[in-house]
């Protein structure tokens, strides 16, 4: 019994004093937890209690909608319609996977659209919404609603898309949105939301800083998977500005329902370089460009030799032919080479040196002044007057018309042509010879000019003044500079010189035996002053017009394009016009009816003339 | 004046009357846990954003544990401890039961359903190891735990459910439950030469250990090492408890003010993290008086141990005070960071049956032996 309990002593005493080891020793660990508690929320607090905001806060950009394009009678050309879109957040689902099966079998997708979400998926956070599907219809809308239950992580979000109502026939002018590329990135936060577009051509992508506007911001609360709790704090942004264009859209319209592939039109108002009407034909549809354009669709447009994406009153480059007589007359007269009354011998050919130069008319002109040369279009009379001006006063003379200079329209990648000098030429390592400057005087030659900038030379022609070709007429409601012929120089050509190429013009469409006789207006609308041209494609060679050439027995594309400029009325211009007409064949037998096709419809549309804006912008 | 009343009343009557014992029982630590799962009402109904998802739940199943723990506490502990080895051996059995027959969650196989309750069989385990080695090591004399002989049996009982618990598997409690186990051992007197000799071994075996680890066990491991590493991924827990900690500052947010929580950047915010909540809404302040709360618990079992006339209610109070320790300081040093994250919840207050009961019940085997403190066991054996 007493050894019973000294063992019981002895395990007691063994008993406490480990006992008091673990206690203390736990204990001590409690004042380690209590130390780690301190660091993290008194020492360190301020730290975590940042990291906490951020988590919280999350600041999002409100695009603003994107400014509307409107014609010159107010009409939406580019605006803006809801663009209903599926969107899947990956972490609201459980199996992403099968969300997207069963998304499939209510709004079927197609094996790229699934390669593009997945690859999303993959490279965004979880939270971050990803775009299933654009462009829902009411239908499809109704039906994702509907099965709601079964698509978890599908969201239903309403964004804006860009809409054209007049679809191709404004595409070259107005342009097309696209998603920014690595090279828009200006640092506009706003180019970084999903979604956004920006202006990839024509007009949407010079006015893009003008449409496009300033992002607002809200700082939103969010929870963990990003869902909004509540707002906190708005700024809001600047809507878009609206850009009324000069353009008459129908007008536009009209022109196009009458020209066929491969033709420009251009129609000015003369007094102040307004583009009215802008045609090229065949165009694109511009609203396709909204979802993304298909590889197909791509292949198509810029494989098609007619050019769909291109337009030609601005890119399209053609010799001027004939219509850049009145360009030489002048140059010569400045020159004091010639006087108006001096009278050529045209024998149906010029002779230089062992090069034999031939006239339109084989059987020549016989003795033919400045006002006949131009009506009749007598190719030696102005073979003479280039020999004798020289090629530099002739380019010189062209570019103060606007031909070959940059004419700052608001359409990117306006081509500017080439008016060739004795130094661009010796910049190409060939001498210039005398046989080049007497082409080079009925346009033949090195010439590359585009419609617009000839028809920029009708209107100078008309005015006398520096006219500049634009389409813009306000942004934002408020009037650009030009919008009056008095915001517009001299061009310092005598009034004298002037009205005695107007007046060969005016022969050339109104009197017996004018190029263009038979495409004079009717009595009713005013007379019209134009000039004809028709432009080898191809060289005749001298066995080829001993052995009876026609033109008419050759293929559509060896055959020589049509042109034509013109002015209307002769006696107070409000409009010019340039036609061109691939493989018309001659001007005055495509081109010139076609341009007063399109006079008499710009004339029964303004009649009163072009004058003020049927209506401003409407909100 | 009233102690030797008791202790009379005791010594003439071995089944003292059950009014005596509600006497007896220590008011004072009964209402420390009440005070504890107010707490963890406090915290509960912040999480769930009102009573109704936890909170509610939560204090009815602190209703029925209480009752539990004081119906044991009125048992003798001499029949307690009797039927030790019938316990040890039903804990043993729901394990095998469990990995046969159990419920997968999180990629292990943890839970049996016994009516509407979830049952954790590894939760209970721990108890019936404590209860099993406590009555194993009542009688021995100090030599005799010196023969080494006599430590194989209860070396194996250790072993078997860790092992059992591992093939869950479930790294965490396996390691606790083996953590009990030696804090009993070294308590009964185990020498201390044979502690050292099995820490040297375990630091050998860890790199093989560490090879025989699940993917998402060595996640936690490496990911504990640095959690800024994959903020998304594994790290993504750890950072957000600690933000949620950190930002909570000296005083708090506030109650249902914490955006970690309430915008749910702190995951199992009701159950893991649940003292994460309490530190972000009640900040420094409020996270230092529930640990101190919880140490008290701890205090007392231990105070319990010193007081106790025999080695099995001594035992037992030092294994149950370091299973609950050991509870608290896993789950706190796990939100604040400070070890790899591994599902242990923070008892009498993080939301969850199962480890409620075993709690509740560990503090009624408690109470039994201080109710009992003065019942005779027989004599020491050599």
């Amino acid at each position: 019994m007493k050894g019973v309990r000294r063992e019981e002593e002895q395990r007691r005493g063994v008993f406490t004093r480990r006992a008091l080891a673990l206690g203390l020793g736990q204990l001590g660990l409690f004042g380690l937890l209590a130390t780690r508690l301190y660091r993290l929320q008194s020492e360190e607090g301020e730290r975590y209690a940042t990291l906490a905001e951020e988590n919280r806060v999350s600041a999002r950009l409100i695009p603003p909608p994107r400014g509307r394009v409107l014609d010159r009678g107010g009409r939406v050309v580019a605006g803006n319609k809801l663009n209903w879109r599926a969107l899947l957040v990956a972490e609201q689902t459980q199996d992403v996977g099968a969300t997207l099966e069963t998304f499939s079998r209510i709004v079927p997708l197609q094996e790229h659209e699934r390669a593009r979400i997945e690859r999303e998926l993959r490279r965004r956070r979880r939270f971050i919404p990803v775009t299933v599907r654009e462009f829902l219809s009411w239908e499809e809308m109704a039906r994702i609603e509907v099965n709601a239950p079964d698509l978890p992580g599908i969201l239903i979000d309403v964004g804006t898309t860009r809409l054209y109502p007049e679809g191709e026939h404004l595409a070259h002018l107005v342009g097309y949105v696209a998603p920014p590329a690595e090279r828009d990135m200006d640092g506009d936060p706003l180019l970084e939301l999903p979604g956004i577009r920006v202006g990839r051509a024509g007009l949407e992508r010079h006015h893009d800083q003008a449409l496009r506007g300033r992002a607002g911001a809200v700082q939103l609360e969010v929870n963990a998977v990003g869902r909004v709790i509540r707002e906190l704090e708005r700024r809001e942004g600047v809507p878009g500005l609206d850009v009324q264009i000069s353009v008459d859209a129908e007008l536009q319209k009209a022109i196009r329902g009458r020209i066929e592939e491969g033709t420009s039109v251009v129609v000015l108002d003369a007094r102040n370089g307004e583009v009215l009407a802008m045609a090229s034909q065949p165009s694109f549809d511009p609203n396709l460009f909204n979802a993304g354009v298909s590889a197909v669709q791509w292949r198509e447009w810029t494989r098609n030799r007619a050019t769909p994406l291109i337009n030609k009153t601005t890119n399209g480059l053609y010799a001027p032919g004939s219509t850049f007589k009145m360009i030489v007359a002048l140059a010569a007269l400045e020159a004091r080479v010639v006087t108006p009354g001096e009278r050529v011998g045209c024998p149906g050919y010029m002779d230089l040196g062992d090069s034999r130069f031939h006239c339109w008319n084989r059987h020549g002109h016989g003795g033919v002044d400045m006002r006949g040369g131009i009506k009749h279009s007598c190719d030696v009379y102005f073979y003479e007057l280039a020999k004798r001006t020289g090629i530099d006063r002739i380019a010189a003379m062209a570019n103060r018309f606007g031909l070959g200079v940059d004419l700052e329209i608001e359409l990117p990648g306006t081509r500017r042509g080439l008016v060739p000098t004795r130094a661009w030429r010796q910049a190409q390592g060939k001498p210039w010879a005398l046989g080049d400057t007497v082409v080079h005087g009925i346009g033949q030659g090195f010439y590359q000019l585009t419609p617009l900038s000839l028809a920029t030379m009708a209107a100078r022609l008309a005015t006398g003044r520096a006219v500049q070709p634009h389409l813009t007429h306000s942004i934002g409601g408020r009037p650009v500079r030009g919008t009056r012929a008095e915001d517009w120089p001299s061009l310092g050509i005598p009034e004298r010189d002037l009205r005695l190429m107007r007046e060969g013009m005016w022969a050339v469409v109104n009197e017996e035996g004018g190029t263009a006789r038979t495409s004079r207006l009717p009595a009713a609308l005013g007379m019209m002053a134009g000039k004809t041209g028709s432009v080898q494609v191809r060289r005749v060679t001298r066995e080829q017009r001993e052995r009876g050439f026609k033109v008419e027995n050759q293929p559509r594309e060896w055959r020589p394009h049509a042109l034509f400029v013109a002015y209307a009325p002769y006696d107070n211009p409000l409009y010019a016009v340039s036609v061109v007409v691939e493989h018309g064949m001659s001007g005055s037998g495509a081109a010139a009816p076609l341009a007063r096709d399109v006079m008499v419809e710009v004339f029964n549309r303004f009649r009163a003339g072009p004058g003020p804006r049927v209506a401003e912008a409407k909100p | 004046v009233s102690g030797t009343f008791e202790r009379r009343l005791l010594t003439r009557d071995r089944g003292a009357g059950i009014l005596q014992k509600l006497w007896l029982i220590p008011w004072s630590f009964v209402l420390l846990l009440c005070a504890i799962a107010a707490v963890g009402y406090v915290a509960l109904y912040s999480a769930g954003s009102g009573p109704e998802a936890y909170a509610t739940k939560h204090a009815i199943r602190f209703g029925f544990g209480l009752v539990l723990m004081l119906g044991i506490a009125l048992i003798d502990i001499r029949f307690l401890a009797r039927f030790a080895s019938v316990g040890y051996l039903g804990g043993v059995a729901l394990l095998v039961l469990v990995l046969v027959h159990g419920n997968v969650g999180k990629g292990a196989q943890r839970w049996i359903d016994i009516g509407p309750l979830q049952l954790q069989p590894s939760e209970l385990m721990k108890i019936m190891l404590v209860l099993g080695l406590a009555a194993w090591f009542q009688r021995a004399s100090w030599e005799r735990i010196g023969n080494p002989l006599f430590l194989v049996p209860p070396v194996l009982m250790v072993l078997v459910p860790v092992g059992l618990i591992l093939k869950q598997p479930n790294l965490g409690t396996g390691l606790i439950t083996a953590m009990v186990g030696g804090a009993v051992f070294f308590a009964a007197g185990v020498r201390l030469w044979k502690f050292a000799l099995i820490l040297a071994g375990a630091g050998l075996a860890a790199p093989i250990a560490y090879r025989q680890l699940h993917d998402y066990q060595r996640a936690r491991i490496t990911t504990f090492l640095d959690p800024e590493s994959d903020p998304l991924g594994a790290g993504y827990n750890i950072i957000q408890s600690k933000i949620a900690l950190g930002s909570g500052g000296l005083w708090g947010k506030g109650f249902l003010q914490g955006t970690q929580g309430h915008l749910n950047f702190l995951p199992e915010k009701q159950t893991d993290f649940i003292f994460t909540m309490i530190a972000e809404e009640f900040g420094l302040v409020g996270a230092l008086v529930v640990l101190w709360l919880l140490a008290l618990v701890v205090l007392f079992c231990f105070a319990v141990a010193l007081r106790y006339r025999h080695q099995f209610g001594r035992l037992l109070a030092v294994g149950l005070g370091t299973n609950f320790f050991l509870y608290v300081f896993v789950n706190v040093a796990m939100v604040t960071g400070s070890i790899p994250v591994g599902g242990v919840p923070l008892p009498l207050i993080s939301h969850g049956g199962s480890a409620m009961l075993t709690t509740m019940l560990g503090f009624g085997l408690l109470l039994s032996v201080f109710v009992h403190r003065d019942a005779e066991f027989g004599p020491v054996r050599e």
